[in-house]
């Protein structure tokens, strides 16, 4: 059923089968993850009428545990965006904020959650995108472990960055959900079996926090807005007062991630979104001219703003003579990030930050000016660049009524840690 | 930071690299836009080298003949086809 608030790009109805763990739930599934038979956009007019002739691997665990998918999901096109308003379906509205966005790239999956319209929801995170819109329409999101959770049938964006993971109302549904689609896959070879990492997700959602030890970096709160900041530390307060501690921990290296980040998903972009020449699918460029001329026009007619920004400055970032200059050094970044990371996660079980440093922006506010809107995914983008698991869990809300989010950093393959942690709020 | 590194003959050469046209407005807020973002990317200059741990295997298979999409299925989004194959374009 299509909602008022455009979350939906396709509303065709998927049966699981009879029984399994999520029998009788509805659980939508984002715009760019392949459903066999039911078009799959990835909110793209370049993939307008597009049928996928297979599942992605999560489609067919959701299907095999008993989940009915209710529809595909809006989102920012390709997944290049913070606020879902980069969609060539139009922008969807948060139903927790009205006249706000419900944040990015999987809007309309948190939208769905939030508003009661779907039980659960699958979104993609490259940069944040599970986490940023479920803190902005005030519900549960799990960025897993990269590695965790299979690839194969999303259609890719930086595939070095990107996990499917949950969103939810609560924590203990949302890895309920994870415990569904995590695991390996002979599809991708990215994927690890890592000792038990994938069982028992659910039951660690117990809210025991006693002794927990938090490290909150303060690179990651000093920028933040200061409503944000005021109902992130109530939110800390609340996880002390059930037994937590917290210190504070510096990461320098975070400084440069989001500059480290975008070099390296826009160049990774350049490359994947080069398969759209409108020939095997997408849109056609004609049969005027040369090939050149054919593909630079599907390409031209196909591709929204954003995403010609991204493949463009991607492509400038990889090409000849800037390669050291940007990718070499943002690979240093990046390996930078990680041992920053790994350094603060030896004195903490998780790290601790608000999960966007802003509330949600007034819809139309921020497509104007690409470079600050990319500065909002301050806080997630590390945690993509350290191939971490990361939660986001209701904070509360601004004096205004407007959803905070708590982000939970844990160390690799420590969905345990986080599920348990973040359950204590939510 | 530093002088506007970017004109618009460069977003148009980059544009065509890509295989993707713009119109001229297009150019004339990429040019803008892409100052500024690129003035942001140099900051990576202030990062020092780092070691990289490298963990990574490769991950093997057989290479052995499995079932895949038949021939109508791997057609079927295609704008045109014929005989059997996907229709392109002129080379040249």
């Amino acid at each position: 059923m299509a909602t008022e608030y455009n979350a939906y790009v396709t509303t065709e109805r998927i049966e699981g089968d009879d029984d399994g763990p999520l029998a009788g739930t509805t659980v939508a599934v984002k715009d760019n993850i392949s459903t066999e038979g039911v078009q799959t956009t990835a909110g793209s007019a370049m993939l307008d009428g597009y049928v996928p002739p297979y599942d992605a691997t999560v489609v067919q665990r959701l299907k095999s545990a008993g989940a009915t998918i209710p529809g595909k999901t809006n989102m920012d096109e390709f997944g290049m965006g913070t606020t879902t308003e980069t969609s060539a379906y139009g922008p969807t509205e948060n139903p927790a904020a009205p006249g706000h966005v419900p944040g990015g790239s999987s809007g309309g999956s948190a939208a769905v959650v939030a508003a009661g319209d779907a039980d659960m929801a699958l979104g993609t995170d490259t940069g944040g995108s599970i986490r940023c819109p479920a803190a902005f329409c005030g519900v549960v999101g799990i960025k897993p472990t990269y590695g965790l959770v299979s690839r194969y049938g999303l259609i890719a964006y930086a595939n070095s960055l990107e996990q499917i993971g949950p969103i939810a109302p609560s924590v203990e549904e949302a890895a309920e959900l994870l415990e569904v689609i995590a695991g390996p896959d002979d599809h991708d070879a990215t994927t690890r079996d890592n000792d038990g990492a994938t069982e028992g997700l659910a039951d660690a959602a117990d809210g025991d926090v006693d002794g927990l030890s938090i490290g909150v970096p303060t690179e990651l709160v000093e920028g933040a807005d200061d409503a944000v900041v005021e109902t992130f530390w109530d939110a800390i307060d609340e996880l002390e007062a059930q037994g937590a501690s917290y210190h504070e921990v510096d990461l320098p290296s975070v400084e440069h991630a989001v500059e480290a980040y975008y070099v390296i998903a826009m160049s990774e972009a350049s490359s994947n979104l080069a398969r759209f020449d409108g020939v095997r699918y997408g849109q056609s460029g004609g049969y005027d001219g040369n090939w050149n001329e054919s593909f630079a026009n599907a390409r031209e007619e196909g591709f929204g703003e954003e995403v010609k920004r991204r493949v463009l400055l991607g492509t400038y970032a990889l090409s000849a003579g800037y390669h050291d200059k940007y990718y070499k050094k943002a690979q240093d970044a990046r390996a930078w990030v990680k041992q920053d990371f790994d350094s603060a996660l030896d004195e903490a079980d998780v790290l601790a930050s608000p999960t966007m440093p802003v509330p949600p922006m007034e819809m139309g506010e921020s497509l104007d000016d690409p470079l600050q809107m990319y500065l909002a995914d301050a806080n997630t983008t590390p945690v993509n660049l350290a191939n971490l698991p990361a939660i986001s869990v209701p904070a509360g809300e601004t004096d205004d009524g407007l959803p905070v989010g708590l982000q939970l950093v844990g160390p690799a393959f420590g969905e345990k840690t986080i599920i348990r942690a973040g359950s204590a709020l939510a | 930071m530093s002088e506007s590194v970017v004109d618009p003959d460069e977003v148009r050469h980059v544009a065509d690299l890509a295989r993707v046209d713009l119109d001229d407005d297009e150019v004339e807020r990429f040019t803008e836009q892409f100052g500024e973002i690129i003035a942001a990317f140099e900051t990576l200059d202030e990062v020092p080298e780092v070691e990289r741990e490298s963990e990574l295997a490769n991950v093997m298979r057989p290479d052995e003949a499995h079932d895949c999409l038949s021939q109508d299925e791997a057609l079927q989004n295609a704008p045109e086809s014929e005989d059997g194959h996907f229709k392109g374009p002129k080379v040249s």
